[in-house]
């Protein structure tokens, strides 16, 4: 087992890669009451086309099926996994997102009982037609939810706008329509496919004693049987660098308008360090351009066209990246082309290095204050991970950022071509 | 060792609390003013701390505030409106990076604190008696923004129109935002008049949490926290008028919407400080509170009816409510089961696994919530409304005492009240 020191932020991780490929990872937290536990594959909504395990040709399944999966995987011959860890004591939950798919628990009390529970839930798959069939309308009223729900259909409207191919275009629950497709066999084939140990990760933290766990986890990892280990094969269509639509207009039974504007990354596939500079660069770029510190949120605020609904986000995976801008707005229209003004005066003007000092300082805190939780540890922790990055170098690798690695970014991410606009506003 | 180590000194004009635990990177300072509910200057109440926190006498914008905080290692600062029970309550929350990750720093808590003081004490424009008009007009503003917003979010908007029809003409009904149409009449100077009086009046409770010495954080309480020397002796609590439904309402609307949201106001009788409360936690429980209740297995797992069917209790109101998202269509089936589930608890109908599993899962959750500042904050908090004093202990050995009956008896306490449905239209 690997230890490994992080003196600034005062943490300490104990790794260890399993003979079957699962990468392990436990963080002792004393003086917390919860323990916090994640099993992740490196499987998400935008994974839906690959060669699957043990068969030559490539399969394209339909939209949804990894959350479908998700779904599912918690349902056993005896019952529902849930009540399982509820008599422990514990509660679980998973989600889905466009890269990984992730099942938890966290707890107080039965830190072992509940993580053997994880670990043997999650690799024994057990669906049923019948199953599958009933899951197909909680998770219809799931899409219908997010249906109704502007904020969220703005978010996702303005990335349907940047890709023409890409299946991050593609809504993580998919559609009642695709969900329909769905079968027993075809979960069973993508399980196999994504969900082998060497394409997983499992974080453990909170109050615990890591050797005792990397031996409980050994030794159940020991008594199981796995496919040899063989190498994933997806595949993703040419994507152009430019946006599919410039604009999208939604009608919807609201009363405030929102406008989110949108930049496709234009360069992707950086992974490792080359990854989290770029995006640690974007992040600092971004506070300099629209945080509350700022010429423009003065003047967005004053002039009324955004409120206390602002935000701004830099996304980047392997195969893509964005960055979106938003408010709950009167003007929609106006907020967007004042937007798009700003990043091209910004583009013109040279950056001020005190502004950019005081940014990286603002940075340093606001990682220290997220690493007050324990979910957003172990999340975080194996999204870097899985893009080759460690959680606990972010200060380091902000403090080594120069004023040129801003402007290189700033002058390679706000191009005109990859800017694109998504209003939702009042059906009259 | 107790669970969480708060200290607390009556300060005569506010009450301090320090909560003392190394298991947090930051330090939080958290104020709580409270008031209760009149619809008078609700509105006025809603949009001062926004007006406050945007500029000072030395820090006259948002802009140079912000730059401070900033400055000061990304302290975050945020405020927000509460309703708890019938008292309205406006929270301000500075974090700050402990000094400790910090290379070279020391004094920034005092310098946090000072900021907050400066915030609450030296407004800009204080001095003559008003608010800067243009920061009142700016604010005014993003308040309407965000009341009309209410509508946009449906399940926002369902909760919010169930609470209106159930406490009609009760000073409970209304939203924490305030009205649209008291917005147009503030101006600098009745806000600023407003202010001097909340100062006064308000009831008022300062939190720090953190790896802190709490003898230096008294210290700089005193130095940064003066409140004026008229304060009125605030009385704490206040009681609830339980209300008897005389039969139960049902209010349809309808909307162009693809999922109906179903919300059900029902009456507990039962409030924080009284001693079924804890029967009540564990009736909430069993019947809606966790993925393992009654709720959402019935309606979610057996019936595929919905994604979401939980129930969540008002602690110092007496209220539950019963929130699901389903097809329009769906309508009576998904009432008439939520009814039979209530019977069933009514009736004692629950197992001994289910009775079980709700205690450990209840007092997981209160373990887990002294896992965040805030939620520390938040727990302690509800013994500041109610008006009683135990330890976070006390709290989880209370849970483990409730018996079966108790829970039973508690089921034959609550009444259904309102029913409130927005349901997509043609459906």
């Amino acid at each position: 087992m690997k230890q490994i020191t992080f003196n600034h932020v005062g943490e300490t991780v104990y790794e260890q890669k399993l003979p079957n490929g699962l990468h392990v990872v436990i963080l002792p937290k004393q003086g917390f009451n919860k323990t916090y536990a994640t099993f992740t594959t490196k499987y998400g909504s935008i994974d839906n086309q690959f060669t699957p395990k043990g068969k030559k040709e490539k399969v394209r399944v339909p939209d949804g099926i990894a959350h479908f999966l998700e779904h599912k995987l918690f349902e056993k011959e005896d019952g529902d996994v849930f009540h399982d860890f509820s008599k422990q004591g514990a509660s679980a939950n998973a989600f889905t997102s466009f890269t990984r798919t992730a099942y938890l628990f966290s707890t107080t009390q039965d830190v072992k009982k509940n993580l053997i529970t994880l670990l043997d839930f999650v690799q024994s798959p057990y669906f049923t037609e019948q199953t599958v069939e009933k899951e197909k309308g909680i998770i219809g009223q799931e899409i219908r939810m997010y249906d109704d729900n502007p904020d969220w259909r703005a978010y996702y409207g303005v990335i349907e706008n940047m890709y023409h191919n890409h299946p991050v275009k593609i809504d993580i629950a998919g559609t009642v329509e695709s969900i329909s497709h769905i079968t027993k066999d075809l979960l069973y084939e993508c399980y196999e496919t994504f969900y082998h140990p060497s394409n997983m990760l499992l974080f453990i933290i909170g109050p615990v004693n890591p050797n005792e766990i990397m031996a409980l986890i050994e030794e159940n990892q020991a008594n199981k049987t796995f496919k040899q280990e063989t190498e994933l094969k997806r595949f993703f269509d040419e994507e152009p660098k430019h946006v599919a639509e410039k604009e999208k207009i939604i009608p919807m039974h609201i009363n405030t308008p929102k406008c989110i504007v949108g930049f496709k990354e234009q360069q992707v596939g950086r992974q490792g360090n080359e990854l989290l500079k770029h995006e640690l660069a974007m992040n600092v770029l971004m506070d300099l351009m629209f945080g509350q510190s700022s010429n423009n949120y003065e003047t967005l605020y004053d002039e009324g066209l955004i409120d206390q609904s602002f935000f701004y986000d830099y996304s980047e995976e392997e195969s893509f990246g964005f960055s979106v801008i938003g408010s709950n707005t009167d003007k929609p229209k106006e907020l967007a082309h004042k937007l798009f003004d700003m990043v091209n005066q910004f583009r013109t003007h040279p950056l001020n290095e005190e502004d950019f000092l005081r940014i990286k300082k603002k940075k340093i805190g606001s990682i220290l204050r997220s690493f007050n939780s324990l979910e957003y540890i172990a999340n975080e922790y194996t999204r870097y991970q899985f893009n080759g990055m460690n959680l606990f170098d972010t200060t380091k690798v902000l403090e080594s950022l120069t004023m040129e690695d801003i402007e290189e970014v700033l002058q390679q991410h706000f191009v005109e071509d990859a800017f694109t606009v998504c209003q939702i506003v009042p059906k009259t | 060792m107790a669970l969480v180590d708060e200290r607390t000194s009556d300060k005569h004009q506010y009450r301090l609390h320090t909560i003392k635990t190394n298991k947090f990177k930051t330090i939080s300072i958290i104020l709580q003013m409270k008031k209760q509910l009149t619809g008078e200057d609700l509105t006025k109440r809603a949009l001062l701390p926004y007006v406050l926190q945007s500029a000072t006498e030395n820090l006259t914008s948002s802009k140079e505030i912000r730059a401070r905080l900033e400055e000061l290692y990304g302290a975050t600062l945020t405020c927000d409106l509460s309703k708890k029970g019938e008292n309205h309550i406006i929270t301000f929350r500075l974090d700050i990076a402990h000094q400790r990750y910090l290379f070279k720093e020391t004094g920034i808590f005092e310098e946090a604190a000072r900021l907050l003081s400066d915030i609450l004490f030296h407004p800009k424009d204080g001095k003559n008696k008003t608010f800067d008009e243009k920061i009142v007009q700016k604010e005014k503003r993003s308040l309407k923004q965000k009341i009309e917003a209410l509508y946009d979010d449906k399940m926002r908007y369902a909760n919010m129109r169930l609470i209106q029809e159930m406490f009609e003409n009760e000073p409970y009904s209304q939203h924490v935002y305030g009205s649209l149409e008291k917005v147009d009449a503030i101006n600098g100077g009745n806000l600023f008049k407003y202010y001097e009086q909340a100062l006064r009046e308000d009831d008022i409770d300062l939190y720090v949490v953190g790896d802190i010495d709490p003898e230096q954080v008294e210290q700089a309480a005193d130095r940064f926290f003066t409140f004026p020397s008229d304060r009125k002796n605030v009385k704490r609590a206040s009681s609830v008028q339980h209300k008897k439904p005389q039969h139960v309402k049902e209010k349809i609307e309808e909307q162009e919407i693809n999922q109906g949201k179903l919300n059900i106001g029902f009456r507990t009788n039962i409030t924080f400080s009284n001693e079924d409360y804890s029967a009540l936690q564990v009736f909430n429980g069993i019947f809606g509170g966790f993925s393992h209740s009654k709720l959402f297995i019935n309606v979610r797992e057996k019936e595929s009816l919905a994604y979401y069917a939980s129930s969540a209790i008002e602690s110092h109101i007496g209220m539950m409510i019963v929130m699901s998202g389903i097809d329009s269509n769906n309508y009576e089936k998904t009432v008439s089961i939520i009814k039979e589930q209530l019977d069933k608890m009514k009736n004692g109908d629950f197992s001994e696994l289910e009775f079980d599993q709700t205690k450990i899962m209840l007092k997981n959750s209160i373990l887990e919530t002294l896992d965040d500042p805030r939620g520390i904050v938040e727990l302690l908090y509800h013994q500041v409304i109610a008006n009683v004093t135990f330890t976070i202990d006390e709290w989880l050995q209370a849970i483990d005492r409730v018996t079966r009956d108790e829970v039973t008896r508690v089921a034959n306490k609550i009444e259904m009240d309102t029913i409130y449905f927005l349901k997509g239209e043609g459906a």
